[in-house]
């Protein structure tokens, strides 16, 4: 593994390196600091929802340009940008190759993305990260709504060429003597997103498109006097962005086939059933996309085939937990920062398919849709699974980036900190759903249940913040003062034979 | 992978499905009997706009910002917006239907107890979604 930061190179070396590791390092600062930009925007918003009445917002309209930035910066520049700078440390090692396939491609991709966060944080446009025609259209200020369209249009073409290069650094650099069936994992799961990120994105790059003409007002394709249709919106833009949810999720899976193994001193239980539920995940990810509209008056045949899709991803997904709970049944398990994290995500991404079956069961979305249920469901997912196993991950990266090894204390406390937030937070939110609170609102009535579970989320959401707040203290510390890594044996687990990636012939095989 | 038998995993893999099966067995079966409006239904057609909801009776009376029912009818809602996607909810009752400019979406219900309930937007619309609410009151029959 190639040392990041203990030889110390001027920045700009880094910033016009092509070499996989250094673009790596580039998406992780990038995303990281992106994360801690959105995770601000949250805990205003929900200090504001501590009491009802306005606090500390001036305005509703400043309210949702909060929770549209919030939402559009951790999905795209947060979760997109970490996979990415995984992946790129990691696939050309796992894969035996000295780089990624296209070294610029791959420069070009990183660099989209920080014009794009400007586009998208200078913009700060109000429509949601939905941006639901009629109102993205008609309804919503100039400039920002444009600045938002550009924005996501840069990571869309940077998401492809990443993709691209992800596919071709696998598929074609790939060491002969290493067949694609004995590939890790983690791989595996580059491989499986990458490949539905070429599929999906280039639909919504469409309804962009469509989107923007229809704003300078040349054409009406989602204006229904003019004979549009803005439920065609819904539809181009569940069409990328439901896969776009596996996309998110199969690499932080990717992430925990590492660390789980490893962390429980046993292989994998079954490499081959992962390889499975990782394909099996990325075709029905295409199966489901309507489910986020069965209220927009879809026929009840509409209805039951995106069920039937919909409940179709959860074996694929409990073959996954049960791998992991069968891979760490019987191990010697160190319950060190990283693996914690990837239990805790495990717990918290079961937590989350169960309450996706609920959604997808077609007279109980009616109860949830649009409601506080959807808003702790999604983030059970995006925070509790996807963010935990990033998290988890960038502790595990920390000594072979750095050099150094983080204080490992303050690591768990950063854990349980999050995991008590995470769960004080989603899973109130969930129960405020089924009381009928609506999402994306500035304000609410004063019900007394509302306003008792509101202050549970908000104190939620303060534990996570001081975790996080511990986390980045802990790092950029220990980036320079940390006790220098034991480069054998970094996480005291017994021996170099449990980090195949540093020694000099890496031979592993899923291991 | 010979080393272990599979045999656990292809149990539990068959209990998810199965209840899978069940989950949307039992769905598919609820939806159908609950999209059923029955024949005798009333119709209020239902207008949402930035950001206030109104109602018109049959009889052509329209109410705004409130709605008047009588307990013990059923009730046909024909929902539609004059600007952008709202959607029109009333929690207590699970009523819930996106209000579409250009498009009429119905749904129904029939209230059993005199009360008052909330109507709210359910999508997001703008400025004042958090305050586009309107107040259901379930009168008992003359």
């Amino acid at each position: 593994m190639v040392l990041e930061l203990q030889k110390p190179r001027p920045i700009w070396q880094i910033m016009f390196s092509t070499h996989h590791t250094d673009i790596g390092l580039l998406y992780l600062i990038t995303s990281l600091a992106f994360f801690f930009m959105g995770g601000a925007l949250a805990l205003a918003m929900r200090i504001e929802l501590f009491l009802p009445g306005p606090q500390i917002i001036a305005d509703s309209m400043t309210f949702n340009r909060m929770f549209t930035v919030h939402g559009t910066t951790l999905i795209f520049l947060f979760i997109l940008p970490f996979a990415s700078a995984v992946g790129n440390y990691f696939v050309p090692i796992m894969v035996r190759y000295k780089d990624m396939a296209y070294p610029k491609l791959n420069a070009i991709a990183f660099w989209m993305i920080p014009p794009a966060g400007a586009l998208i944080w200078l913009g700060f446009a109000d429509f949601t990260w939905y941006a639901q025609p009629p109102y993205s259209v008609i309804s919503s200020p100039a400039p920002a709504a444009d600045m938002w369209i550009f924005g996501l249009k840069i990571l869309g073409v940077s998401s492809v060429l990443g993709a691209i290069n992800f596919v071709v650094t696998i598929l074609k650099c790939k060491h002969p003597d290493l067949p694609l069936s004995k590939m890790p994992l983690m791989a595996w799961s580059f491989l499986s997103s990458q490949l539905i990120i070429i599929v999906a994105i280039p639909t919504f790059a469409a309804a962009l498109l469509m989107l923007l003409t229809d704003r300078m007002g040349v054409s009406g394709f989602f204006d229904p006097a003019v004979g549009g249709d803005p439920i065609a919106y819904s539809h181009l833009f569940w069409f990328t962005f439901h896969p776009e949810v596996y996309v998110l999720v199969i690499p932080a899976i990717g992430m925990m086939y590492e660390i789980i193994p490893r962390f429980s001193r046993k292989p994998i239980f079954s490499h081959s059933s992962g390889v499975f539920a990782f394909i099996m995940l990325s075709l029905v990810s295409f199966a489901s996309w309507a489910h986020h509209m069965y209220a927009t008056g879809m026929s009840f045949t509409e209805k039951t085939v995106f069920m039937i899709g919909t409940l179709a991803a959860v074996p694929a997904s409990a073959m996954h937990v049960f791998n992991f709970l069968a891979t760490m049944w019987g191990g010697r398990i160190k319950f060190a920062t990283p693996m914690m994290w990837s239990i805790g995500g495990i717990a918290l991404f079961f937590s989350a398919g169960a309450g996706g079956v609920v959604n997808s069961a077609m007279p109980l979305d009616f109860i949830t849709h649009d409601s506080y249920w959807v808003v702790g469901h999604f983030h059970l997912f995006v925070m509790g699974t996807i963010a935990f196993g990033s998290f988890g991950y960038a502790y595990y990266m920390f000594p072979y980036v750095t050099g150094r090894m983080y204080n490992e204390k303050l690591g768990q406390v950063h854990f349980i900190f999050s995991f008590v937030g995470a769960v004080l937070v989603f899973f109130t939110q969930h129960v405020l759903g089924l009381f009928g609170m609506p999402r994306r609102v500035f304000d609410y009535p004063p019900f007394p249940e509302w306003i008792a579970m509101n202050q549970i989320i908000t104190f939620g959401a303060f534990l996570l913040a001081i975790g996080a707040a511990i986390w980045l203290g802990n790092f950029v510390y220990s980036m320079g003062k940390g006790k220098p890594a034991d480069m054998e044996d970094p996480f005291e687990l017994g021996g170099k034979y449990y980090y195949p990636y540093q020694s000099k012939t890496p031979h592993h095989v899923g291991y | 992978m010979s080393e272990h038998g599979n045999w656990a995993e292809w149990v539990y893999i068959g209990v998810v499905c199965a209840l899978l099966v069940w989950v949307g067995a039992e769905a598919w079966n609820v939806e159908r009997l609950v999209e059923h409006v029955p024949a005798d239904a009333e119709v209020i057609k239902v207008t949402a706009q930035q950001w206030f909801w109104s109602f018109e009776h049959e009889d052509g009376t329209i109410e705004i910002g409130e709605l008047h029912v009588e307990k013990g009818k059923a009730y046909k809602f024909e929902v539609t917006s004059k600007d952008v996607i709202h959607s029109f909810n009333i929690h207590d009752y699970v009523v819930l239907i996106d209000a579409v400019p250009g498009r009429i979406n119905t749904v129904w219900f029939a209230p059993d107890e005199v009360a008052e309930h909330e109507i709210q937007c359910r999508e997001y619309c703008g400025l004042l979604h958090y305050n586009m609410r309107a107040k259901l009151y379930v009168e008992g029959s003359t």
